[in-house]
């Protein structure tokens, strides 16, 4: 099956262009859309499920997103950094098919930035990136936060949280990105990343958040990767 | 619970939401550092405690503009009881849309992580464990600087600059 990786434009562009003139079009549109999907949902079944990658910068969310994708369609997708905030857009990889004891299961895998309450330019200056394009680089987190937590709250149906097994899972990022997961009643599966470390500690994450699974894994080097997908579809087939 | 601060102007702290009323974080309420007269400049942080009841009635963002304000200013934010997780949502958007790189670097937030599923339920609920509005202090992210962090122990080093 041949899966496509989009960057996401954030609903705020979205909204700068559309107008009450457009209200009409958009109804169009908008019931266009929902015929669409209910032709295509009796011919190709359910649709495909969002599933929105979270946790906060470096833990390995696009690494792990490169590493669904390529078991499951091959490709080679969104570069991954030892730098903060490298993915600094949303992006989508559409119908990614899991099979798992003779089931597929269909998701389109969302991968977020990371989840942050402040970005100073200065963290970039750490890794040889000069002043102006540390610059860039922090407004273009900030926007990506934004629009991973536009996302979450509105536009993606599971979420699994990735975490670094290696670093302290109490935090308030998590904490709060954790509850308010909670409150909007989605799925939710906790990845303690990063197992092949000597330092990782998977028990400390399944105590901080008792009330969900946590499921260890490492997304560089693919380990417990079959459990990974078994708990995928199980949680969001 | 009123609202305490460090520098009082004399104006009514409990006048909720129009700005101009010595509100944390609008500015007024600092002592003058001009030496120009008035009461004597002093070198410290203000901590703004806000009442449960003082933003009960508040919309969101009012509640969002009441804390970045007075963050924004230099002021430890503390909320008797924090926001909702729809809030908390809101507020790590609207603090990403005001950082910019030569001031205002974001926020740090501490607050007592959820009770979880243990302890949700009838009985979470009767005895409060369930309540995700914990008490929460909120600063300018190059000020505070968490130290330890468990269920029952938040330990937070605030510094000047």
């Amino acid at each position: 099956m041949n899966a496509v990786w989009y960057y996401v434009q954030s609903d705020s562009d979205f909204e700068s262009k559309s107008g009450p003139w457009e209200d009409d079009m958009g109804l169009l549109t908008s019931l266009k859309s929902s015929i669409s999907r209910a032709t295509s949902s009796l011919f190709a079944g359910s649709e495909p499920k969002r599933i929105g990658i979270y946790g906060p910068p470096n833990a390995g969310k696009t690494t792990l997103a490169n590493r669904i994708a390529r078991d499951w369609t091959g490709d080679a997708v969104g570069p991954e950094s030892h730098v903060p905030h490298e993915t600094r857009r949303a992006r989508r990889k559409e119908n990614v098919e899991i099979k798992r004891n003779g089931k597929s299961v269909t998701i389109d895998v969302v991968d977020t930035p990371g989840v942050t309450t402040k970005v100073d330019y200065n963290e970039f200056l750490e890794h040889d990136i000069d002043k102006d394009d540390a610059v860039r680089r922090s407004r273009e987190a900030t926007e990506g936060v934004a629009e991973a937590m536009h996302w979450l709250r509105e536009d993606v149906d599971g979420v699994i949280y990735v975490l670094d097994a290696v670093e302290d899972p109490f935090t308030q990022v998590n904490t709060m990105l954790i509850g308010i997961i909670e409150s909007q009643n989605l799925p939710v599966l906790i990845f303690a990343n990063k197992i092949d470390l000597e330092d990782a500690n998977v028990q400390r994450i399944a105590n901080a958040f008792p009330q969900h699974e946590t499921v260890p894994l490492s997304a560089l080097e693919g380990d417990n990767m079959d459990e990974v997908y078994d708990k995928i579809a199980e949680y969001f087939g | 619970m009123p609202e305490i601060t460090a520098n009082d102007d004399g104006d009514d702290p409990t006048n909720p939401g129009d700005g101009s009323g010595g509100a944390p974080g609008d500015g007024s309420s600092g002592a003058p550092e001009d030496g120009s007269g008035g009461e004597p400049s002093i070198d410290g942080i203000q901590i703004d405690m806000i009442s449960a009841e003082r933003i009960e009635g508040m919309r969101t963002m009012e509640k969002i503009r009441l804390i970045l304000d007075g963050v924004r200013d230099g002021n430890i934010v503390i909320l008797e009881k924090g926001l909702d997780p729809d809030e908390e949502s809101k507020l790590i958007e609207v603090t990403m849309s005001e950082i910019n790189p030569d001031g205002f670097t974001g926020i740090e937030v501490e607050s007592y992580p959820g009770a979880g599923s243990n302890d949700s339920g009838l009985l979470g609920r009767l005895i409060g464990r369930d309540d995700p509005n914990k008490l929460t202090v909120i600063g300018p992210a190059n000020r505070i600087e968490t130290l330890h962090k468990d269920e029952k122990l938040i330990s937070t080093l605030i510094t000047r600059t």
